[in-house]
């Protein structure tokens, strides 16, 4: 027999156990703490105005500053409302504002995405470069833009965040799919004659999946903060309804009073909430990237 | 075996533009490129890499648009692109191709199962049941067991995954099967089983083969017609055997010469060639007798 002419195989990756949660990758404790935070704080979002009878609102200028008692743990603020009340109270629009932000930046950032790395040539072009100049202006700043003409509120400013976060989102997904795009088995099922919204869809889009869950964790955290930063400046959510950001800057006279609870726990909980996403987020980033 | 060619190239040319010392010119990757196959027949494309033979592939499959010459089907001109889902799915029954690297040519999250049905759907209008049991048939052709057919490609070895690519591009039922280096990245003895199984399927199913290959053993076991590619021209054509054993091009001696067996001497190799390629193609390679 003849030598046969040897090319260098490509090497053989890591073979992983072969059960279906044998691709997972090994979950931390600091995962399942950060996990922990997220879902504790969700929950009491949901659920936890239900909960807690005491107004949120009712002032008592007897109780300004009044220390912890039974049925206020966390006691009053300066003007004696009830701390507890408005941080449970608080976290419906400081926890749920932002997943307003993140659906629609994903939605909106994913299908360009897709749609630029599937089509490509000049409409890829484009778009990149309209990303690459979109990401001069911070998201914040066209929240502030929109509040100015729309008026103060929740909504105007998560939908002008969102358009925000567009370009970011649109950016990680778009390379993540051109990657995809590139891979021999998309070039074997065009040439099966499937067409391209089947293969973007059934195919590119659910094996950026975990890209897409990663970036969408990440951006919650930041959209968090630049909606509780809003409220802060006041241009959010209005007075005297509860907000963490609302809290923390209702609070700066404390602060200088020698009375910092509520500043201190607000903030605490957004960097709670935060840290625990990020961190969540990087886990999901390098799950996402080590299954590639 | 009919006289009407299943497959004919007519005046191939591809080009692509580049920049070169600030000039825009175009490189040219397939130059006049002309070949036919009948009916059941096989033709190889050889050459060294960058020859443009894998070039030729994706024009012929459609992944890249020829910048002139024809591509005949059967009679059908295949240049121009597809227009509609139908005439898409028509192509994909004329020509399918194997690619060479089995690690990345099937969707990591999709099971044998579920890649086969997609193409299998693709080209028919079989009811569920049909469909799963074309699916075991395409499987069992290409030597596949259930618990393989159930798995996703990281549980199978590079092999078993050309396996899998084999059978979905025989899914489609098409008339040619492009096998771009597909037995390369194989370990030996795998190559062995596979070029086994080509052999088998182009004997239950009539298919026509283009292999293209720079392993000339390979293109030896498994073609009639061979077809010898430089710098995307084709240098000598004719049978696979007469090519092979005696190459009238200097270039196609060297390609045999450069295959590695007792006493091969590469440096000399090369340094006939450099004299080869310097316009002189007489005095250069002395015919080797085996």
């Amino acid at each position: 027999m003849s030598i046969l002419a040897v090319q260098s195989a490509s090497p053989e990756p890591v073979e992983m156990p072969t059960s279906s949660a044998g691709r997972r990758h090994r979950v931390g404790v600091g995962t399942w703490i950060a996990l922990g935070i997220l879902v504790f704080f969700m929950l009491v979002a949901l659920f936890g105005p239900l909960l807690v009878s005491t107004d949120p609102s009712s002032i008592s200028l007897m109780d300004s500053f009044g220390p912890p008692q039974p049925g206020h743990p966390l006691g009053f603020d300066g003007e004696g409302r009830d701390l507890f009340a408005r941080l449970v109270y608080g976290a419906r629009s400081s926890m749920l504002g932002p997943i307003l932000v993140v659906l629609i930046s994903t939605l909106l950032g994913g299908s360009i995405a897709l749609s630029a790395a599937w089509i490509g040539g000049a409409y890829d072009a484009v778009v990149a470069r309209v990303i690459d100049a979109l990401f001069a202006f911070p998201g914040l700043l066209l929240a502030i833009l929109a509040v100015s003409l729309v008026g103060p509120g929740l909504l105007a400013a998560s939908i002008a965040l969102s358009i925000g976060y567009t370009p970011y989102v649109a950016r990680i997904i778009r390379s993540a799919a051109l990657q995809e795009r590139s891979l021999p088995y998309v070039s074997a099922l065009t040439v099966q004659g499937l067409g391209g919204t089947s293969v973007v869809l059934r195919h590119i889009l659910p094996n950026v999946s975990g890209i897409i869950v990663a970036a969408a964790t990440l951006s919650y955290g930041y959209a968090l903060i630049d909606l509780a930063a809003l409220s802060f400046i006041g241009l959010g959510v209005q007075p005297p309804a509860s907000d963490w950001g609302v809290m923390v800057a209702n609070g700066i006279p404390g602060l200088l009073q020698g009375y910092p609870q509520a500043s201190l726990y607000a903030s605490a909980c957004i960097v709670l909430v935060v840290g625990a996403v990020n961190f969540l987020g990087d886990r999901l980033t390098e799950a996402a990237e080590g299954g590639r | 075996m009919t006289d009407t060619p299943i497959l004919e190239v007519v005046g191939l040319r591809k080009t692509y533009p580049v920049t070169q010392d600030g000039q825009r010119t175009d490189f040219v990757a397939v130059d006049d490129v002309s070949f036919s196959v009948q009916q059941g027949s096989s033709l190889a494309i050889v050459g060294e890499s960058g020859s443009g033979k894998s070039t030729i592939a994706k024009l012929l499959v459609g992944l890249e648009r020829v910048t002139a010459g024809t591509i005949l089907i059967d009679g059908q001109d295949r240049t121009a692109k597809p227009r509609g889902a139908r005439a898409r799915r028509q192509r994909g029954s004329d020509i399918q191709i194997v690619f060479q690297d089995p690690y990345t040519s099937l969707d990591r999250r999709q099971t044998v199962e579920a890649a086969l049905a997609e193409a299998v759907r693709l080209h028919s209008n079989l009811n569920r049941d049909q469909v799963a049991r074309r699916v075991t048939e395409l499987a069992e052709m290409v030597g596949l067991d259930q618990r393989q057919a159930e798995a996703r490609p990281i549980a199978l070895s590079g092999g078993q995954r050309q396996r899998v690519a084999i059978a979905r591009a025989l899914a489609a039922e098409p008339r040619v099967l492009i096998l771009d280096e597909s037995v390369a990245a194989l370990d030996v003895s795998i190559q062995a089983q596979i070029l086994n199984l080509l052999a088998d399927i182009r004997e239950a199913t009539g298919v026509t083969y283009l292999l293209i290959s720079h392993d000339l053993a390979v293109v030896r076991q498994l073609t009639r017609d061979a077809i010898v590619m430089r710098r995307g021209l084709v240098v000598e054509a004719g049978s696979t055997v007469s090519v092979l054993d005696h190459p009238q091009e200097a270039y196609t001696r060297r390609l045999r010469d450069s295959v590695p067996r007792p006493g091969w001497d590469p440096h000399q190799i090369s340094r006939e060639g450099a004299i080869a390629t310097a316009d002189n193609p007489n005095t250069a390679t002395k015919e080797s007798h085996r």
